[in-house]
Order: structure tokens, then sequence, then C-alpha cells
């Protein structure tokens, strides 16, 4: 009895070091990238060169920063990925949340084949060639609108509000109708402001989305530089990635020469990076329940 | 209330399913719609024939088959270690650091793969060469039979910890009376791990698993077209991919949208074929 006991506690020792062991080993793996990306960033362009850069800069200098954050060319492409996410964020979430509401209505006659028209299209996908046709018939082609329109209710977002909106007690819109609150009155009085955890999980991911998209820019969008995205930059330089290929590159290195500061593309492509991920690190540690709350919403679809 | 969006996603989801038939024409761009040459199912052989399809499809299911397996593998093992850790800050700690990169673009994923695979400083050669396993720095983006496992290796480290969470709340609800009947049973925790933890979250894990196989076709391409050069263009070369160089490039819109259907219609009987069988499983999900 004893012996055995000795030996739980000797497994359990074993087993707590195997564990604590993996997943600091885990979060090295994740977080080793980002940082040493941080330090290439601020590190002196010619000198990451010599390699040998992990956490901290050896010869810290601003001057990669500078140089990219003073090009309008980048500083516009920020301003555009900063609008496509507010808006997008804004006019999604109230639209699917309007929606939402009406296909949670019982009374509402052409619920259930609305309700089919929008759980389709999770399954059936046009491609890429009719939605180009599609998009440059509308005139949305080199337009800013192709960022905010076309995914303005998507049907996941939608049945997850729905089901939440189901969810509320029935009694709270009675009484409003009761009052003599129109339609209108009880969605933006009373469902709106009840579903507001959801709608802020929902309105996260909507803003993640459009922060992290390219392939619009890149699609639809990429012969008109004022409506380049920061990803859409940021993917332009990794994909002339160790050539000095890039107009981005080229004016950048252009600018260097004749001063005692130099930029590579590695430099290029660290401080791109940080400065693209920047603003979903700094929110996450703040948000990150709303986004695993959203989740476990997308576990009770039925 | 609802009509005008009704109006919108017609116009922006079902339009396009209406463009299905630029297919079965030979499109030329300019000329009106009636004009178009009518080719039947020409575009499709076409298709059937080339034997850049076959390496689409192969390489396509080798990396969905192994982002699946591996990502669901990874997802599990890391739940049941999260489970066993007792000190709460270090646990909530090392969560929410795991789920991080969930959230960042391909993009900037691509970028510190690429950073972290590179000969010059790339820190996975740098610590091969200080353990004396390789003399020279390879160059791993380069080899076309390592970027499957290089697709798949990033997708684990982007997605493990996002894919752990629906495991752990599975975990959370197994029935504690279980873990004190094996305890009083003489089970230590590994034992109960095993005979409890993972035959409780077994159901999960399966109807998962079939749910996923129902986007077998879609494997992604962001990660594919970011991470991809001329050299493994074979191995990485998706089905989008395929679509923008062979379709759009060359000017073929009607043979781009042929492949756009193939993959949306095999997808389509993917999905409900999934949905039957986790159905057949006892699972109601979705449809």
């Amino acid at each position: 009895m004893k012996k055995s006991r000795k030996r739980r506690a000797k497994e359990d020792l074993i087993l707590d070091f195997v564990v604590y062991t993996i997943l600091i080993f885990l979060v090295i793996v994740t977080l080793y990238p980002f940082l040493n990306t941080l330090a290439v960033s601020f590190n002196d362009a010619l000198d990451s060169a010599k390699g040998g850069i992990h956490l901290w800069p050896r010869k810290f200098t601003l001057y990669n920063y500078r140089s990219l954050l003073t090009r309008s060319q980048i500083f516009h492409a920020a301003l555009v990925s900063v609008l496509r996410t507010v808006l997008s964020t804004l006019f999604c979430t109230f639209s699917t949340a309007m929606v939402a509401y009406t296909l949670s209505r019982k009374e509402f006659v052409l619920r259930k084949l609305f309700s089919f028209i929008y759980i389709l299209t999770m399954y059936i996908d046009g491609g890429l060639i009719p939605n180009y046709f599609l998009i440059r018939n509308l005139g949305l082609t080199n337009n800013f609108w192709v960022y905010v329109l076309p995914g303005l209710v998507t049907a996941f977002n939608l049945i997850v509000i729905r089901t939440y909106i189901i969810g509320l007690p029935e009694s709270l819109i009675e009484s409003a109708r009761v009052d003599g609150a129109g339609e209108f009155t009880i969605f933006t009085r009373i469902i709106l402001p009840l579903c507001k955890p959801v709608l802020a999980t929902i309105a996260l991911f909507i803003a993640v989305a459009n922060w992290n998209s390219w392939f619009d820019t890149f699609l639809y969008n990429s012969s008109n530089p004022k409506l380049s995205t920061l990803q859409y930059e940021l993917m332009k330089v990794l994909q002339s990635a160790n050539t000095m290929t890039g107009s981005l590159e080229q004016a950048l290195a252009q600018a260097a020469t004749g001063t005692t500061n130099t930029i590579t593309p590695r430099a290029i492509r660290a401080t791109m990076t940080v400065i693209v991920t920047v603003p979903i690190a700094v929110v996450y540690p703040f948000l990150q329940r709303y986004f695993v709350h959203g989740l476990t919403l997308g576990g009770i679809k039925e | 209330m609802s009509v005008p969006f009704v109006i919108h996603v017609i116009i922006f989801k079902y339009i396009p399913i209406w463009g299905w038939i630029l297919a079965f024409q030979n499109y030329w761009p300019g000329k009106s719609f009636f004009k178009q040459a009518w080719v039947g199912f020409a575009n499709f052989k076409w298709l059937f024939n080339d034997p850049v399809f076959y390496q689409v499809l192969r390489n396509t299911l080798a990396m969905s088959i192994i982002q699946l397996v591996f990502g669901i593998i990874s997802s599990i093992v890391l739940a049941l270690i999260i489970n066993e850790v007792r000190l709460v800050v270090f646990k909530k700690t090392a969560q929410t650091i795991s789920y991080l990169p969930h959230f960042i673009s391909w993009v900037v994923a691509a970028n510190l793969v690429r950073d972290a695979l590179s000969t010059d400083g790339g820190i996975v050669n740098e610590l091969l060469m200080k353990v004396n396993i390789i003399k020279e720095p390879i160059m791993f983006l380069g080899i076309p039979q390592l970027f499957w496992w290089i697709i798949g290796a990033s997708h684990v480290w982007k997605e493990v910890g996002w894919g752990a969470i629906i495991y752990l709340a599975a975990i959370a609800a197994v029935d504690p009376n279980l873990y004190e009947a094996a305890t009083i049973d003489g089970a230590g925790r590994l034992r109960r791990i095993w005979h409890v933890t993972i035959p409780s979250i077994q159901p999960i894990i399966v109807i998962l698993l079939v749910m996923n196989m129902g986007y077998l076709l879609s494997s992604g391409f962001e990660q594919q077209y970011l991470l991809q050069n001329g050299r493994v263009i074979d191995y990485a070369r998706v089905f989008t991919i395929y679509e923008l160089d062979y379709g759009i490039k060359m000017m073929r819109y009607s043979f781009a949208t042929a492949v756009g259907i193939f993959r949306s219609v095999v997808s389509l009987f993917l999905v409900f074929a999934a949905n039957y069988l986790a159905k057949r499983m006892g699972q109601e999900r979705l449809l």
C-alpha cells in the first residue's frame, strides 16, 4: 500500500515535469518568431545581415520604422486598412443583427425561406472567376466599397446572432409592443442592448478578418495603389523576398544611398510585419475572452 | 426590414453561380454574352486530360489530410496537457499565448515561417547546426518533398491552441464522479487520462474529424500561395493557385470557371456526405 503511494507520487512528479516542459516549449515556439522579428525591426539593417539577432536588438535604431512610416504608400495603406476595418465592423454587425432579428420572429412568414437562402451560401460558392466578373460588372473593382459590401451579412454570423436572440425572453419584446413600440424601436432599444455580448464577439471576428484580409485587394484593387491595404503591402514585400525587385524596396534603397543608414529586404519585412501585427497584439490580451466566447457560441448552432 | 439584405445575398452569392454557364462557353472578354461560342463540356474535358489537374488534386488532398490529422492530434494532446496543469496562472497564460497565432494573418505567419527557416540566421538551421545534425544550412523552403510538411507544421503552429479550446470544453464537461471512481479503483493520473478523459471526449473527436472531411478540397490557399516559390510549385499548387495561374493569368476564364465548378460540386458532395455520416453517428449538426 505504502509502496504504491510512493510510486504514485513519483508518477505525479514525472507527469508534472513532462506537462510543464511541453507547455514551456510551446510558449517559446509560439512567441520566439514574434520577438525575433521585433528585435530585427529595431536593429540596424546591415548589422542584422550578419546574423545572430535573437530576442534583443544589437545595434538599436529607429531608422527602419522612420523610413517605412514616412513613406506615403505605407501611411496610406494603413489608413485604408483602418477605415475598412472600422466601416466593415460597424456595417456588418448592424446589418447582421437586423437580419438575425427578423429571422428570429416566429410570426414572419418568409422566415424559413430566407433562412434557407442564407444557410445554403455556406455550402456553395460561385468560384473565383464568376465572383470576379460580378464585382467588375457592379463597378466595384478599384473601389473602396468592395472591402465592405460583399460580406455584409454572412450566414455563420447570422446563425450565431439569431440563436442568441431566440434565447432571449419573449415577454420583453411583447411588453414593448404593448407599450406601442414599432419593430425598429424594439430592435434598436431592446434587442441590440440585450445582444451586447454576442455582438461584441461577432464584431471582433469581423474586425480581425478585415484587418487580416489581403486577397480582395489583390484581386480587385491591385491596380489602384490608393486602395492598397497594409496586409497587401506586406504580401508584396514577402513575394519579392530576398531580392530588391519590389518597388518599395527599390525606393527605400534609393532613399538610403548616400546616408549612413541602409535598409535590407529582411529589415523591411520585419518592420512591416511588426506594424501589421501590433494592432492585433495590443487589443488581444484584453479581448481574448470575447474571442474564446465566440468559439463556444459557434458550438450551439443548432 | 430584411428584404434588402436578402436581395444583397442573392446578388453576391447566387448570381456568381449563374456565372457557371461561362464554363460551357469559350468566353472571350469584350464580346456580349449571347455572342460567346458554346462549347459544351469541352472545358471539363480539357480539365480531366490535364496532368496538372491530377497534381493539384494530389497536393490538395495530401495537405488537407496532413493538416487534418496533425491538427486534431496536436490539439487533443495540448488540451490534455493544459488540463493537467494545476497552477491556474500558468495555465491561463500558456493558453492565452497558445491561441495568439490564430488571430494573425497568413501574410504575417508566412513571413515568420520564412524567417525561421531561412538559410542566413534562421533559427531552425541555427539550432540544427549547433547540435551538429547538419553542417551547412538547408534551404527548407526550396525542397519540394518538404513543402507539404512545412505547410502542415505551420498550420499546427498557428492553430493548435485555438483547436484545443473545443476539446478543453469537452474535457470540462466530463462527469467528475468518473474520475473519483477511477481514483478509488487505484488509477493514477495517467490512467485516468487514458481510461476516463480520452473515452469521454471520443465522440467529439470523431464528429470533428468527420465534419472536417467535408473540407478536404479546401486545404486553404493563402499559406500555400504565400510560402511557395518556383522550386516547389509542383508540390504547392492547390486549386485556387491553379485557377489563378492556368486560368486568369492565361486569360482562360472559361477553363478557370470549370475548375471552380469541379471544386465546388465535389466539396458540396463531401460536406453532405460528412453531415450524413455525423448524423448516422447520432449527432445533429447544422443541416
